[in-house]
């Protein structure tokens, strides 16, 4: 049994990694969909949700129910293999895409089965990283576009419509808008371009520095990939009903949504690595006591939801968020107690710090942004996104050539 | 049974089954759906062979670009069931014969050239992105700057046929 585990080492680490990965990133989208609601809310003088569990925290997972249990009739006239097949892609491809991130430079303190570790699905020397993220991307315009088409309808036709349009379109000035970083780098591998970043001066290294002019190309190319506000032409509710996914319901709906939300998270990490630095702390190295900084968020935010819960109304909360809190804090403590613990700590603490911000970025914008007209969709993205990238690759190539090296 | 053999069947059962099914199939979406499943199993092939690179850059133009395309426009026109009329049937014998022919002669030449494929098949050989980039942009620069001169000029022809008229 254990000569067995041993040899087959490698691929049931990967299975274990696969599942609990999924498991992460599916309870993350649920609570994206909560920390969107409250925070657009919050946006918009409003609650947001705040009846179910306590701040609504227990929303996601009642809307979860809600979804499984839904009806979920086939609309007459669909062409029924591509109806089902839509969803079930872009859920599949949204959910690869996350493989290819890296979440830690260190496998764990441990071997298991004879393997080392490493935070995130694929091994870093993976030479292809960032393509293949391309590539994913590349297909994901299908899900939406032939949801639209099989429904046999005429608004999610034109959804469907409007989506490839629009993604065929953005996704030349995302993948130019990259080339800069590539150039810099000098190579696809996403742990190697990070690591590229690494400086004397902790921020100063980013590329966010020598490639702004990138950044802002990619990001709003990728908010248009990912068909969010202010680029969800696709889903218009006030022209088009519902878009592409008018005519899903129950589960199938909600695959799309997590699909979105997926993205979502991918673009994230792809900013936080391309362009500030991933995992790299953007303090110099040299100042040690920033290696506290986790257990200084930690500790006083676990104190703060002690107190919250305690005289919270309910018995529920009086129960639920002291817990979590007294785990943050011992968390907190722990990280303190055991060096080694906080060392390996700090990379994923500050990429998911930086993640968690772009995310609170996408839903700021959707919170504040107003739609734009198709027209002004097409011709920002022609006339003036890619140009733009265009020459961000001309300027970067030759700043390399001249002065061998943009830093 | 390798591993590697077994993902190589699997593979290419799906492209040529693909392929097959992007003949037989009815409705031109069917037929696109089918040619992004063989233009996928491709680069999966591609990648079993250790060649990332282009394994990606099909997927992304091909799976991606290309095929966005064409189901773009089959959306567009909203295409239906493909008609067939008397000659498209008389049509059949001579494609057949034409297909046949056609794998002979690559069946053949893959024949001939035994000792060539193995040398390209072993892992030893494998060219970095690197390699290529420099095969492209310094040994062929020519033909390949050419290629793209060709491109644009069709561009623009697309731009002129397109042009609506000037009143």
């Amino acid at each position: 049994m254990i000569d067995f585990l041993m040899a087959h080492g490698w691929l049931i680490v990967t299975v274990i990694k696969v599942a609990l990965m999924m498991f992460i990133v599916l309870t993350v989208n649920a609570y994206l969909t909560w920390f969107e609601r409250k925070l657009v809310a919050h946006i918009q003088s409003r609650w947001g949700p705040h009846r179910v569990g306590p701040h609504g925290l227990l929303q996601p997972l009642a809307d979860g129910v809600k979804f499984l249990f839904k009806e979920d009739p086939t609309p007459a006239g669909v062409d029924r293999f591509v109806y089902f097949l839509a969803p079930l892609l872009s859920l599949a491809l949204a959910l690869t895409s996350i493989a290819i991130i890296p979440f830690g430079p260190n496998p764990l303190p441990w071997k298991i089965l004879g393997q080392d570790v490493y935070l995130g699905i694929l091994p870093p020397d993976v030479n292809i990283g960032i393509l293949a993220l391309f590539a994913i991307t590349a297909l994901g315009v299908y899900g939406v576009a032939l949801a639209g088409w099989s429904s046999n309808s005429k608004y999610p036709l034109l959804g469907g419509l409007r989506s490839s349009a629009q993604m065929i379109s953005y996704e030349l000035a995302l993948t130019l808008s990259v080339v800069g970083v590539l150039l810099i780098a000098g190579t696809f591998n996403l742990t190697e371009i990070i690591n590229n970043q690494t400086s004397r001066y902790g921020i100063l290294g980013w590329n966010i520095f020598p490639q702004f002019l990138g950044f802002i190309c990619f990001f709003i190319a990728a908010v248009a990939e990912t068909n969010r506000v202010p680029f969800d032409l696709p889903e218009a509710e006030s022209e088009l009903v519902a878009g592409f996914h008018t005519e899903y319901a129950s589960f199938k709906f909600a695959m799309f949504f997590i699909a979105e939300y997926t993205s979502m998270i991918t673009v994230s990490s792809l900013c936080a690595i391309l362009f500030f630095g991933g995992w790299l702390s953007p303090f110099p190295p040299t100042w040690t006591w920033t290696y506290y900084l986790p257990t200084l968020i930690l500790l006083p935010f676990g104190a703060w939801v002690i107190w919250d819960g305690i005289r919270y109304e309910t018995i529920f909360g009086k129960i639920i968020l002291p817990g979590v809190g007294a785990v943050m804090c011992v968390i907190a403590i722990a990280l303190i107690a055991f060096p080694a613990l906080n060392g390996f700590i700090q990379a994923p603490f500050w990429l998911l710090s930086k993640i968690f911000v772009f995310l609170f970025v996408y839903v700021w914008m959707r919170g504040t942004l107003p739609r734009l007209r198709y027209d002004q969709l097409m011709a920002f993205g022609w006339k003036m996104l890619l140009p733009v990238s265009i020459a961000n690759v001309v300027f970067t190539s030759f700043a390399i050539l001249r002065w061998g090296g943009i830093r | 049974m390798t591993p590697q053999l077994v993902v190589f069947f699997v593979l290419a059962a799906l492209a040529v089954g693909g392929a097959l099914s992007l003949i037989f199939q009815k409705h031109p979406i069917h037929s696109a759906l089918s040619l992004i499943v063989v233009m996928v199993s491709l680069a999966g092939l591609y990648l079993l062979m250790g060649a990332e690179f282009v394994a990606a850059v099909q997927i992304i133009v091909y799976g991606g670009a290309i095929m966005v395309l064409f189901v773009f426009v089959i959306m567009l026109l909203n295409a239906g069931v493909e008609e067939h009329t008397s000659i498209s049937k008389f049509a059949g014998f001579p494609g057949l014969l034409l297909a046949f022919a056609l794998t002979g002669f690559i069946a053949a030449t893959i024949a001939r050239s035994t000792d060539s494929v193995q040398a390209v098949a072993q892992p030893g050989n494998m060219a970095s992105t690197r390699d290529l980039s420099t095969m492209i942009f310094r040994d062929f620069v020519y033909p390949f700057e050419l290629t793209s001169f060709l491109i644009l000029v069709a561009v623009l022809g697309a731009i002129v046929l397109a042009q609506r008229e000037k009143a």
